[in-house]
């Protein structure tokens, strides 16, 4: 079991170390990290000012094919799909793919102040979220597990940063022993 | 049961989003790219709800809706459209459509319109079919036990949850009330909405009301920012206040006001903030005492006491240490990354007889303490916290007062003063613990 976080259009070793330490805490799995380079400009909505994430999506797959285990995508940009004003992140269910906006997880996109720890803690709870979903897990009702569904910041920050035990018992009894 | 959801809309993109994004809730999710589609399907599957477009090629949304109704009465129809046009919403809502949202829709809006939809329909549902079963109780997952004390609390729960009634849970420190108000909150119609716990026991007077109500920019000295209190983000769900005799006269005021109109300011703020929660309270300590020294108001006392719930210490409920034991091992045990195949007898035959003055919190603690220390197959005696000779050498005075005065002094020195740290080993509140350090008149040494 491997997981790959990859920062799209953007490199930040710092933030890729510190959740690399968090997830292998969390998750017990091998975590390798990548940068990758990609032209989205066919994905922006002018008139939005958000990129597609699925698109996003499809476009990283066909140039990730080779990679082998699970690969989150990290991404600057503020992203959405049709139907909705905005996304934190997108996951294929029970598939290898999923990315993660920070765009929305900054203190600063609300008009705070500057806070790297309270940044740090949304963007490993959108990942855990994200990776829960490519693991088969759907949104739980459970308010301390990070697999509650938040559609918005202040659910980001009310819901727990870890699985619940309901949740890692359907991940080792039903996909595969992860923890 | 999985609910069935049926999105209706002649673009693709926006089908297989919404789809997708209802998929990860659990929805069984199922798209229609016309309304005769839509029509074809309704007839093979039967659908809790319908998002529906309102402007579609051939038949429109709004010619759809009557022919649905016409099918299932009870069908939940949400109506989707890209502009804003309020005579044909008004249209909709008078054929029976249970609201209707504009594309591209908030995340959030459409979230609460959905849960809220399926909740009414299912209650409707439930009272038709006079359902007087009583449905099995959704439990946090902390909250163990068989014991004859904790199903007679479990049945509380049960009468109490699906009402609006405010509840006070007592019980000495340590006992799992969090986890009974979380009970509670899971089997209410408010568990898809936040449960919200305040500890009036952690902060000062400013910093607990900017945490119970929330501050405006510059609401009082240091504050640059506006901040959403809890009473605010508990919009929906359930408000946990803990420790509740800990609020000050001033605070009691004002939470009294916000507990019965729902309303309240923020810190500094002028605008009035409207927020729909249920109230839930916890003490250990005797509320009827403080009022009568005049230390807690009555009315409020009153307001917050309409219903109670005691949980019994463990000691009360001796059964339940194994399998609670058993819970906090596996629990550990996965933290740390060791396996254990359990207790040995001597240890299950301690645990059994012990008092557990700090009951579950105190458990949990020793067998974390015995995970991390332990090295064997099977949790040993040497491997619980109560080997005292190391720290009780050289005292000379054994009295009860002098052993816990050293206790408290060495568990404080060991994890540099930290209160909620070492509150938390010896199992007490923190407020319990100043108690104790000023009791002992215990103070910080060089380290």
């Amino acid at each position: 079991m491997k997981l790959n976080l990859i920062t799209v259009n953007f490199s930040n070793d710092a933030l890729l170390e510190k959740l690399t330490g968090s997830l292998k805490k969390i998750l017990n799995i091998s975590i390798n990290t990548h940068q990758l380079k990609l032209d989205f400009s066919d994905s922006y909505s002018s008139e939005r000012g958000q990129y597609y994430s699925t698109e996003i999506l499809l476009k990283c797959k066909k140039n990730l094919s080779v990679l082998e285990g699970y690969k989150i995508l990290l991404v600057e940009m503020d992203i959405y799909v049709p139907a909705l004003t905005y996304i934190f992140g997108e996951a294929e269910l029970n598939g290898e793919f999923a990315i993660v906006s920070l765009a929305r997880l900054k203190p600063e996109f609300y008009m705070n102040p500057t806070d790297s720890e309270v940044f740090f803690k949304r963007i490993l709870k959108e990942v855990l979220h994200e990776f829960g979903h490519n693991l088969g897990l759907y949104h739980c009702i459970d308010w301390d597990c990070v697999m509650h569904s938040s559609n918005n910041i202040d659910e980001v920050d009310l819901k727990g940063s870890d699985y619940c035990r309901n949740c890692r018992q359907i991940i080792n009894r039903d996909i595969v022993k992860v923890f | 049961m999985k609910n069935k959801i049926l999105v209706v809309d002649d673009e693709k993109i926006v089908r297989d989003s919404l789809t997708h994004w209802f998929q990860e809730s659990g929805y069984e999710t199922d798209s229609a790219e016309s309304a005769e589609m839509a029509l074809e399907m309704l007839k093979e599957k039967n659908y809790d709800l319908v998002l529906l477009d309102m402007k579609m090629p051939g038949m429109s949304g709004l010619d759809l809706l009557p022919k649905i109704k016409e099918k299932d009465p009870t069908i939940y129809v949400i109506l989707i459209t890209a502009y804003a046009s309020v005579p044909s919403a008004i249209q909709a809502l008078k054929e029976g459509a249970f609201d209707y949202i504009t594309k591209p829709v908030d995340p959030d809006e459409l979230d609460h319109l959905v849960r809220r939809a399926l909740e009414e329909r299912r209650l409707k549902r439930e009272n038709e079919m006079l359902k007087n079963n009583i449905k099995e109780l959704i439990l946090p997952n902390e909250l163990i036990g068989e014991s004859l004390q904790i199903k007679r609390v479990l049945d509380l729960v049960n009468n109490i949850a699906n009402t609006n009634t405010n509840v006070m849970i007592r019980g000495e420190s340590g006992v799992g009330k969090e986890l009974i108000a979380k009970a509670i909150h899971l089997n209410s119609k408010r568990r898809f909405f936040p449960f919200v716990t305040i500890s009036c026991s952690s902060y000062d007077d400013l910093e607990l009301a900017s945490e119970i109500f929330g501050h405006e920019k510059g609401g009082f000295e240091g504050t640059h920012y506006k901040r959403k209190g809890k009473l605010e983000l508990a919009n929906g769900g359930t408000v946990y206040f803990d420790e509740i005799g800990c609020l000050s006269p001033a605070l009691q005021e004002d939470v009294m006001k916000a507990i019965e109109s729902k309303q309240f300011f923020r810190v500094g703020g002028t605008e009035i903030i409207n927020s729909d929660f249920r109230v839930i309270t916890a003490t250990h300590s005797s509320l009827e005492e403080l009022v009568k020294q005049g230390k807690f108001r009555e009315d409020l006392y009153y307001l917050i006491n309409t219903f109670t719930i005691f949980v019994p210490p463990l000691r009360e409920r001796r059964e339940d240490i194994k399998a609670l034991a058993e819970y906090f091992l596996r629990k550990y045990s996965a933290i740390v990354g060791k396996r254990f195949a359990g207790f040995s007898s001597d240890v299950i035959d301690f645990m059994m007889t012990y008092e557990w003055k700090g009951n579950i919190r105190e458990l949990e603690n020793c067998i974390e303490r015995a995970v991390v220390v332990g090295k064997k197959d099977l949790i040993t005696m040497k491997d619980l916290p109560f080997d005292t000779d190391d720290y009780l050498s050289g005292i000379n005075d054994r009295t009860l007062k002098t052993m816990e005065k050293k206790y408290i002094e060495k568990i404080l020195s060991e994890n540099r003063w930290n209160i909620s740290r070492s509150a938390e080993i010896l199992g007490i509140d923190r407020v319990t613990l100043y108690n104790k350090i000023r009791k002992y008149k215990l103070g910080k040494k060089d380290q």
